[in-house]
């Protein structure tokens, strides 16, 4: 079973405009950079970007790139705002938030994890304590009013619960230091984060690869997300980038 | 501007840091909590970071700084023997699970119920959105969350208030609060002054504190 492509685009081949698509990384460490520079290039629109804790303002250039080629229909993070509200008022991305040209839905950023563990290990939905009390609890965080959906809650052992569901992707970025030809997967230090459960909750997992092996190179007790999570697998040059400020 | 000036930020870092027991897992947040690690050093005390680190070790500085290791604050850091990595589900797991012994975090504002707001400013004018990334989280598993922040705001109103402005990151969570000018902790009955800024009056406190402040027997200057 050899899931290696080739080339970048023919791995993002198929992606049309619409797609859902979950990228990895937390700020600057673990994101998919190559492959969110080939989505650029290839232009797809009206995506939905899934995210777990600001991979695109780590790679803000990517984010610029999506931005620029008015890619993005819809972003959902926990952290997608650049900290500094000045550097923010500039931001293009931001300003299209504040126009309401680009939806931006936002979830605590344990619960966003969550909610794509509960996709890919096939529970629909869950409750959860997290956001009790806050305006979480009553609707979905989000810039626009008429996507702000009311949400369930309940009292379990006295405390009130909000109902989250699972998030489904249909394609997954992830970032990876090593993996093989079947897909098994390793990370680096904290690069990892939210990559595997970004592609336990895709359709098709697309893995973006610094160091291609054989099966049976990586030691089977090490391995952090097994292949059958895995689908295509692409070798990417190490990218040196910068630890932003943000 | 403040009215009195007190600790600097680095100071009410050291300050929290005593109020952190040997042995405990824990985990700082953005701005001062962040500075606690510096008093952290050479402690028997485990840094959590959300990324998806324990035992995250001091700030990375020249040859140190590898791009695949940072905190959650976006700093290079260090590993040190006995350092684990895990991905986001696990972090949460512990943070949510109640694994985490204290949790520091910065606040707009916090009410004598222990009610804070951290997530969204309402003056940055994004209606409905803001950055809420771990807080609520922390703030649910949290065995002790400890808040770190100035006194008052920059044009002088206080931050502890009768009724949050801001939205609410969660209710009846915060166990002390540390600032610029004193120590506090949440109690039933409202909030108990502790310690207060060498020099300062209990009535210099009161004065920019909205909440009718209840006065400890044992009232002593700020312990560094």
């Amino acid at each position: 079973m050899n899931k290696v492509f080739k080339t970048i685009e023919e791995a993002i081949a198929d992606i049309k405009d619409g797609a859902v698509i979950g990228i990895g990384g937390f700020f600057a460490a673990g994101v998919p950079r190559t492959l969110i520079q080939a989505l650029i290039k290839k232009g797809t629109k009206n995506l939905t970007i899934c995210c777990g804790s600001g991979p695109l303002l780590g790679a803000y250039r990517e984010l610029d790139g999506l931005v620029a080629g008015k890619q993005i229909r819809k972003l959902i993070d926990s952290y997608g705002l650049f900290r500094s509200a000045t550097k923010g008022s500039q931001n293009a991305f931001e300003q299209l938030v504040r126009s309401g040209e680009i939806e931006f839905e936002v979830y605590p950023m344990g619960t966003l994890a969550e909610k794509y563990r509960a996709a890919g290990a096939g529970i629909p939905a869950f409750f959860t304590p997290v956001g009790s009390g806050s305006m979480v609890e009553e609707s979905v965080l989000s810039n626009i009013k008429e996507k702000r959906a009311k949400k369930e809650t309940r009292v379990i052992n006295g405390q009130t619960c909000v109902l989250e569901y699972a998030l489904k992707l249909d394609y997954a970025f992830v970032h990876a230091y090593m993996g093989d030809e079947e897909g098994n997967l390793r990370y680096r230090k904290t690069a990892r984060n939210f990559n595997p459960v970004m592609a336990t909750a895709a359709s098709v997992t697309i893995a973006e690869v610094e160091n291609v092996v054989y099966p049976g190179d990586i030691d089977p007790d090490t391995v952090h997300t097994p292949g059958i999570y895995v689908q295509r697998v692409v070798h990417v040059p190490r990218i040196t980038f910068d630890i932003t400020n943000l | 501007m403040s009215k009195f000036e007190g600790l600097p930020r680095e100071i009410i870092a050291l300050r929290i840091s005593k109020e952190i027991e040997d042995g405990s897992y824990v985990n700082l947040g953005i701005g001062i909590p962040t500075l606690v690690g510096n008093w952290l050093e050479g402690r028997d005390v485990h840094l959590q970071s959300e990324i998806g680190m324990l035992k995250t070790g001091a700030m990375a500085e020249g040859d140190d700084v590898d791009q695949d290791l940072i905190n959650a604050s976006c700093q290079a850091v260090t590993e040190i023997p006995g350092s684990s990595y895990f991905d986001l589900v696990e972090s949460f797991a512990m943070i949510r699970g109640g694994h985490v012994d204290v949790t520091v975090m910065g606040a707009f504002q916090v009410n004598e119920q222990g009610d804070f707001a951290s997530w969204m400013n309402p003056s940055r004018g994004l209606d409905g959105v803001g950055n809420v990334g771990g807080s609520m989280d922390l703030a649910v598993g949290a065995r002790r969350l400890l808040i770190a922040m100035e006194h008052t705001t920059k044009t002088g109103e206080s931050k502890l208030v009768t009724k949050l402005t801001y939205p609410a990151t969660a209710v009846k969570k915060v166990h002390m609060i540390f600032t610029d000018l004193a120590v506090m902790e949440v109690t039933p009955k409202g909030l108990l002054l502790k310690e207060i800024y060498p020099g300062l009056t209990v009535e210099d406190i009161q004065s920019v504190t909205e909440p009718k402040l209840i006065i400890a027997d044992d009232l002593k200057a700020i312990e560094l």
